[in-house]
């Protein structure tokens, strides 16, 4: 099995090596990949979404309905890891012995965790809400989010964890996040636009001076935000499922 | 031969992704333990996310966000200057996607993992496929 993987490999690494001296330069800016749309939107973006990061006008405006379905890749990860772990106690009638309490938690780890989580917390609101002006957005907002509880759960245990954050709550809140996106979305539909034309919304935000244009920016930031609640609470949800075989009583 | 030795070098940064992209590729099909064939996965993902960010990098360009966030702008006085000035922000909006779904798969392995092990007690696959076929 060695040898034909090995063979298999050197044959597509030399396939590749020929190919490689047909491709564009490093750093060249006339390679084919920087000629055309990614052109439109650098030119565009800030005239027409008020926003200046392009990666956040691009992802959640221009490409939205991936974002979108992005979103919903997630949710459907998080359900199908829930499904696979979790076995039906009804048939088993399987007696969850709680581990016994550890009492000789680490008081330094745990100490720092109690001190960094709120701060990671904080971090990742800014780095949700300031998406459109800087790197940042709602999957990497939302997974520091995410992070912040795993390292309580590493330090803790997941018990104490699963006491503050309900599985059955991050289960619907990450529902409730795909179903932000899709609402901002669907009010576009009602306010006679197309699906995620957030210019839209300028028709009700228009009280508070919301041009169509800045209502994009404003639609981006809903958006990000659903994506960010999606994301924690898969991230979360995953951790427990796994780190547990899907019992959620004692974790690592 | 000299020509080609030139290409070859100054395009190493598909080198670099040329190798992660077989160590990836080597260890999907030779390891036995399923954990170690999930690790290439993940390697080979890194290998073509590298791949995808180098084409977007243009020389001399800054990070796609404009207006304010870094204080040395230049001032662009036309608009193939602008573009110019900036990294192609679309291979990075593809790849923001694409480890999304990277942490997506690898969760979803994992639970395969468990399950596998939880049924047939190994997760060796010459160890699985002889109780399959007892």
């Amino acid at each position: 099995m060695k040898l034909v993987s090995l063979l298999v490999t050197l044959l597509l690494g030399a396939l590749l090596l020929t190919a490689a001296a047909d491709f564009p330069s490093w750093g060249d800016p006339h390679s084919p990949a920087s000629l055309h749309v990614s052109d439109y939107y650098i030119e565009n973006s800030l005239e027409q979404t008020a926003v200046p990061n392009f990666v956040t006008s691009i992802l959640a405006d221009y490409r939205g309905y991936d974002t979108m379905f992005e979103t919903t890749v997630i949710f459907c990860a998080g359900l199908t890891v829930l499904t696979l772990l979790r076995r039906s106690h009804r048939k088993e009638k399987k007696v969850v012995t709680p581990r016994p309490n550890r009492e000789d938690q680490d008081l330094i780890l745990t100490s720092a965790a109690r001190m960094i989580a709120p701060m990671m917390q904080i971090f990742a609101l800014y780095v949700v809400a300031h998406g459109h002006h800087s790197p940042g957005g709602g999957f990497q907002g939302g997974v520091i989010l995410g992070a912040s509880f795993i390292l309580l759960a590493l330090s803790y245990d997941l018990q104490t964890v699963l006491g503050r954050l309900k599985e059955r709550v991050a289960l619907i809140m990450s529902g409730i996040g795909v179903a932000i996106y899709a609402g901002i979305g669907a009010g576009c539909l009602l306010l006679g636009g197309n699906f995620l034309d957030y210019g839209v919304w300028s028709k009700v935000l228009g009280v508070f001076g919301v041009t169509p244009v800045t209502a994009r920016s404003h639609g981006m930031l809903g958006v990000e935000i659903g994506v960010a609640i999606t994301v924690m609470y898969i991230m979360f949800s995953l951790y427990a499922d796994l780190s547990s075989g899907g019992e959620m009583d004692e974790g690592l | 031969m000299r020509e080609l030795f030139g290409t070859v070098i100054g395009e190493y940064n598909y080198w670099a992704f040329l190798i992660l992209l077989l160590i990836g590729l080597h260890a999907m099909i030779s390891k036995n333990n399923l954990v170690k064939k999930v690790i290439g996965m993940s390697i080979f993902q890194s290998a073509i996310i590298l791949y995808y960010v180098s084409t977007g990098y243009k020389k001399g360009s800054t990070i796609p966000i404009m207006a304010h966030g870094h204080g040395t702008e230049p001032i662009h006085e036309t608009a193939g200057q602008m573009v110019a000035g900036f990294v192609n922000p679309l291979p990075h909006v593809l790849m923001l996607t694409a480890i999304v779904v990277g942490v997506s798969t690898l969760g979803v392995a994992l639970a395969l993992i468990q399950k596998i092990y939880r049924v047939y007690g190994t997760i060796e696959e010459d160890e699985i496929l002889e109780k399959i076929t007892e």
